[in-house]
């Protein structure tokens, strides 16, 4: 066993040489249906069907493993289990579950192998299988890569109807009638004659059947739920201020503490005198842990201006101290030892652009933090038997793994508590703030320590999303764009990722070419390569990660490059766009809504981009207008193609945050280095967007292609088509972010 | 030290230093009021002190004895829910949701002032309330929809 999960941590990959070794698990292992979590921990009467529903006389319980960092992940899981299980929307609990490989992600698999989207041939359909049965055997319980509705959509319909079918059958069996006299509604199974029989009374009866198996699912036309607007189940909560999230919680005896971890990300703790912040009020006690120092004090905030009072002797960072030297590592980093794929090398674009008109550009994308608005916390409670931990997460596995290496405890005895996150956009799949926590909660065993993040520190620890530096060059001809060529270095952010967990990225990441290489255009001549520059910042998954560079300047290189072959920039994409049906439409669906092409007054101009990205093709035409040198931005109009909109409503917001997120950090987000510590220390200095410059933003839902997730798939066209529209209003062309070193915003 | 919020009056014994924000969550467990930024640049802690929206982690403790001090658990609850709630339910304004008690005090403050407030007045008194989920649309919205419903 102990072989099986060294080769498995190893595994969580991406890249062909893991993909091959995917089939080294055997047919056994893939095979195996993880056992039902439910099972072990069920109370007096409580009986559970599947990793997903848990029943007692009490009531029905949904299990919704995919963690809600705010993109609404709790109530679409829960809503597709109530369809099928005929559960009025509400009429039930819900709760993250235990983490588990049974709540392995079928999903991510789809984006992880290194193969273009609409790739559907026997090899690829091979490599994709492959992958997602080692994501089981590993029990890859995962949120991310907007995953969560692909992974969610089937299998939790299924669990639905497996739950409802087995309790027609328990009422068969305690009434004597047919199961196929018997209908269901609103959470209980209904008699011919009109009697009611809750669900919650059934569940004993139920308790000693077999589940009933493979019953067909319902056909859209039948739904109730799906498709319709669902007041999410968190909306009266987070209104009223009663939601709890693990910033909130109490607990008996709870021990309060903050950190000052050396703001050089990684480096050393040489030595600290506390002499100054040991009378201080509030003050308990002050320990030393890996990298910095802890004060545990009666209020936080007493433990932040204890945590200001100590005198640090830090280390160098392990990384460059300035941000020059940042630039000019990816500028030296396009070599062949850095080489990390070429994704894709169609035609012959040396010759091709040899021949025709050189057009090249640089474009560069800084380092920029998650910030979530909850600031990390965790509270971890060490005990002989086992470790508890409080904390929202997007990989509960690899956190109970991280904790278990500290304590030495069984990985199976740690607890963890997933909580409902105040936002993440990547952030909660790190773990060093969980892995700090455990460390201070170990020197208190007994009492649970929570552990609260100051602002500050949460900004001085951020691993930011990626640094780029990309090198376009391109050619037209005949009013069209003939060829384009891409490189891009940057730091990996898989590979900085899987390092922290002992899990070395096998293989090129497929992050760097991310909105580049899966552009659906059907250039004659086009070359992607990226370039993996080692011993930069640590990096970290950033909502949309690397398309959220790549589509940025792929979208824009391509509008240059359409800008001089005199075409139209939708025309011309339009023109280019073959290699995928649903992108056309997507495109031609968002012309339409702004009405392209019609006339728009002196000052204003409108930019448009298409990226593809976690499996859904999103296009966006954005207005903005130069008002005395301010460019105000004014409306976008956004498509999306996501197989299916499981609630119009949360879609729109979702798409609505995509956008703002995508614009306000394009717009005056970065982080910078220097002497090795970010320069940025709070939301004044790294703001994103604020109301006030929040453009209208009109959005339609397609239903053509798979079904996919929508929490990403918004951000990646909205830079390159805020640069663009700039672009077409004032002749100015933008090529860095952010934009606000060069241009004026209102 | 007494303080009095949401019509109690509540015994408390920190340093006249502390920020309001650390005294409600932390020793008096009202955590609807949420800690975002400590530097006044992100709204999630506002509360109203004497009727006016203000950010409680600039607030010293020492200096709010005898102030009306009311949080998101003051201005209304599930089952009774103030206007400006109401109409964050209507519009499903949440996405994460751990700024929006910070919002929903703002949007408060601003209808009491301004009854029928433009979209230049909301964008005046809601940009200092930051949500890193980009609810600006809906928070628009629903201002408008409460500004309606309280007869504005």
């Amino acid at each position: 066993m102990s072989k099986l999960k060294t080769f498995s941590r190893r595994a969580f990959l991406v890249g062909s040489a893991a993909v091959a070794g995917g089939v080294a698990f055997g047919g056994y292992l893939v095979a195996r249906t993880p056992e039902n979590p439910n099972l072990g921990n069920l109370g007096e009467g409580e009986m559970s069907f599947n990793p997903w529903v848990r029943i007692d006389r009490n009531g029905i319980t949904l299990i919704t493993p995919h963690a809600d960092i705010g993109q609404g992940a709790a109530s679409m899981q829960a809503a597709l289990i109530a369809e099928e299980m005929d559960l009025a929307w509400g009429g039930f609990q819900t709760d993250f579950g235990r983490p588990s490989a049974a709540y392995w992600n079928t999903a991510m698999a789809e984006d992880q192998a290194p193969l273009l989207p609409w790739d559907d041939g026997f090899g690829a359909r091979a490599m994709r299988a492959s992958m997602d049965a080692m994501l089981k055997v590993i029990g890859m319980q995962g949120t991310g890569g907007s995953t969560s509705v692909a992974d969610s959509f089937t299998k939790l319909r299924e669990a639905g109807a497996m739950a409802r079918e087995t309790l027609k059958l328990a009422a068969s069996e305690r009434t004597g009638i047919a199961v196929s006299e018997l209908r269901t509604e609103d959470g209980a199974v209904i008699l011919p004659g009109g009697e009611v029989l809750p669900y919650a009374e059934l569940a004993e009866v139920a308790a000693t059947l077999d589940p009933v198996e493979g019953t067909p699912l319902r056909d859209p036309s039948q739904w109730r739920l799906i498709g319709t607007p669902m007041p999410r189940l968190d909306t009266m909560a987070k209104t009223t201020g009663t939601q709890s999230y693990g910033l909130d919680i109490e607990l008996p005896e709870m021990l309060r503490a903050s950190v000052r971890m050396n703001p050089r990300k990684g480096g050393a703790l040489n030595g600290f005198d506390a002499s100054a912040a040991e009378g201080m009020p509030g003050v308990d006690r002050i320990v030393e842990i890996t990298g910095g120092v802890a004060v545990i004090a009666s209020n936080t905030w007493y433990a932040i201006q204890a945590l200001d009072a100590i005198d640090y002797d830090w280390g160098p960072a392990p990384y460059p101290a300035e941000q020059a030297a940042h630039w000019g590592a990816l500028d030296a980093g396009f070599t062949a030892d850095n080489l990390d794929r070429e994704w894709r090398n169609d035609g012959d674009v040396d010759t091709a652009i040899a021949d025709g008109s050189d057009i090249s550009a640089e474009y560069r994308a800084p380092y920029v933090a998650h910030q979530p608005l909850e600031p990390l916390n965790a509270i971890v409670l060490v005990e002989d038997a086992q470790v508890q931990v409080w904390t929202g997460h997007q990989l509960p596995r690899f956190l109970q793994q991280q904790v278990a290496a500290i304590t030495g405890h069984d990985t199976d005895h740690v607890i963890v508590h997933n909580q409902y996150i105040g936002g993440s956009f990547g952030h909660r799949l790190e773990l060093e703030y969980v892995k700090q926590a455990t460390e201070i909660a170990v020197q208190f065993r007994g009492k649970p320590v929570k552990l609260t993040y100051s602002r500050e520190e949460d900004f001085a620890q951020d691993f930011p999303r990626q640094i780029s530096l990309a090198r376009c060059r391109g050619a037209v001809a005949d009013g069209r764009v003939t060829a384009c060529d891409i490189e891009i270095a940057a730091p990996s952010v898989l590979g900085s990722q899987l390092g922290r967990i002992g899990a070395p990225a096998l293989g090129p990441d497929n992050q760097l070419p991310a909105g580049v290489w899966q552009q659906p255009y059907a250039l004659e001549n086009m070359r992607v390569r990226t370039y993996a520059v080692p011993d930069l910042s640590p990096v970290s998954s950033w909502r949309s990660v690397g398309a959220s560079v790549g589509g940025f300047l792929a979208e824009g290189f391509l509008d240059e490059l359409i800008v001089e072959a005199g075409a139209d920039p939708l025309e011309e994409r339009l023109r280019l766009c073959t290699l995928d049906d649903t992108s056309r439409r997507t495109l031609e669906a968002v012309a339409e809504m702004a009405n392209w092409g019609e006339p728009v007054p002196a000052g204003t101009g409108r930019g448009v981009a298409m990226v593809h990205s976690f499996g859904v093709p999103c296009a966006q035409i954005i207005e903005v207008t130069d008002v005395d040198g301010a460019i105000r931005l004014d409306r976008v109009w956004v498509a999306a193609d996501v197989g299916r909109v499981v609630d119009p409503v949360n879609f729109e917001n979702n798409v609505q945050g995509g956008v703002i997120w995508g614009l306000g950090h394009a717009i005056n987000s970065e982080i910078t280095y220097a002497d090795g510590m970010a320069e940025q220390t709070n939301y004044h200095a790294a703001e994103g967007m604020r109301l006030y410059q929040t453009p209208q933003i009109m959005v339609r839902g397609l239903e053509h292609g798979a079904v996919r997730g929508i929490g990403e798939p918004p951000v990646p066209p909205a830079a390159p088509a805020l640069a663009n529209a700039i672009y077409a209003a004032t002749g100015q062309r933008l090529r860095a972010m952010p934009f606000w070193n060069e241009i004026d915003f209102i | 030290m007494q303080l009095t919020v949401n019509g109690d009056l509540l015994e408390i014994d920190v340093e006249p230093d502390m920020p309001l924000l650390w005294v409600l969550r932390e020793e008096l467990g009202l955590t609807g009021t949420k800690y975002g930024c400590g530097v006044a640049q992100c709204g999630a802690c506002t509360v109203h002190i004497d009727g006016f929206a203000e950010r409680s982690c600039q607030a010293r403790v020492g200096d709010l004895e005898g102030a009306e001090i009311t949080t998101i658990e003051g201005l209304g609850n599930p089952a009774a829910l103030h206007a400006v709630q109401a109409a964050w339910v209507a519009h499903q304004v949440a996405q994460c949701g751990y700024c929006q008690s910070g919002q929903i005090m703002q949007a408060a403050s601003l209808l009491s002032e301004t009854p029928n407030p433009s979209d230049e007045d909301i964008d005046f008194a809601m940009s200092g309330n930051l949500c890193r989920c980009g609810t600006y649309p809906r928070v628009r919205a629903a201002i408008h929809t409460a500004a309606r419903t309280m007869g504005g």
